[in-house]
């Protein structure tokens, strides 16, 4: 991002609003760059899997691509890199849940002992 | 009253709504509660596709029914519908009625496409022998992909319906918070599809006999 927006909105409405209610969301240009990133990334994903050379790289590869492309829309898509914290931790908060629970699941049948 | 300065990359959104305890909109934190939740189910849905996977004892098997290149598309469909709702967003920020209206047309558009791509997809399948209870893969396999192709169809309600409150003139630029509610309800659906592209097709896995 090239530069920042200064002006405040001006204050307006007779009903009460917070400072978290302003925001700073991307502009379209910048969603567009965003979205040839992802397709680029998917692009990617798609050719390493035909790709015999890099087959023992295959999963990490695949599981790297894949946080690339969640980040990104979370953070720019559902602009929780501009939004307050608060709905990050909430969605962190079952996120990580979730990670944990079923990683034990899994751990617990031994699905990565082979 | 939604209003937005504008520079080259960043634009500032302004929002009202009421005064909260947590100083933030309820209904948004609602949607972030929900999708967190959300991240559960899937989570379960996942893990027990993972926890089952080249477990079948009979076939058809992943590798034999998968169509990598036509899975592909689907993802490049639905990711080109989490821009065209980004861009619906940023129409009704600067209260742009005629882009808000076609960038939400084609976000319904673009997922219908993706359920519809799925719908021939399991036709497919169905007609190679593999239905919901053929094998641990199927069960498995329709259960994840279904509950997400109700997702996306659910979604594709909530746009249409964002649409018809466009067209009869209830959403002005006051309540842009109602399409970005949906808009975070579709990305969600995104990111979902992101990761059962990744583990569910791209994972090599199901050759016959259970190995991985």
């Amino acid at each position: 991002m090239s530069e920042r927006e200064t002006v405040e909105p001006e204050t307006t409405g007779a009903r009460a609003r917070h400072a978290g209610a302003v925001t700073r969301h991307p502009s379209p240009k910048e969603y567009v760059r965003i979205a040839i990133i992802l397709a680029v990334i998917t692009a990617l994903e798609v050719v390493v899997y035909y790709i015999e050379a890099v087959r023992d790289l295959l999963i990490p590869l695949l599981f790297l691509f894949s946080l690339i492309k969640f980040t990104l829309v979370v953070l720019w898509f559902m602009h929780l890199k501009f939004d307050s914290r608060t709905y990050a931790r909430f969605f962190v908060m079952g996120l990580a849940g979730a990670i944990t629970l079923y990683l034990i699941v899994l751990l617990t049948f031994r699905v990565f002992g082979g | 009253m939604a209003q937005i300065g504008r520079s080259m990359d960043v634009h500032v959104v302004e929002s009202e709504h009421e005064r909260t305890s947590t100083g933030l909109p309820h209904l948004k934190l609602a949607m972030w509660l929900f999708l967190a939740s959300d991240c559960l189910l899937f989570g379960a849905l996942i893990s027990t596709y993972v926890l089952y996977r080249g477990a079948s004892r009979v076939g058809p098997y992943p590798a034999e029914v998968f169509d990598i290149p036509y899975t592909s598309v689907s993802s490049f469909v639905l990711l080109a519908s989490s821009l065209t709702m980004v861009l619906a967003l940023a129409a009704i920020q600067r209260g742009d009625q005629g882009q808000l209206r076609v960038w939400l047309l084609a976000t319904a558009m673009l997922g219908t496409t993706f359920v519809g791509g799925q719908v021939f997809e399991f036709t497919t399948f169905a007609d190679e022998g593999l239905t919901l209870t053929t094998n641990l893969f199927s069960t498995t396999f329709y259960v994840l992909t279904g509950f997400h192709g109700t997702h996306v169809a659910v979604g594709i309600l909530m746009l249409l319906t964002v649409l018809a409150l466009s067209f009869a003139g209830r959403l002005p630029p006051e309540r842009a918070m109602t399409v970005e509610l949906v808009g975070l309800y579709w990305h969600f659906v995104d990111v979902v599809w992101i990761v059962i592209f990744t583990v569910v097709y791209l994972i090599p896995t199901g050759t016959p006999g259970g190995a991985q």
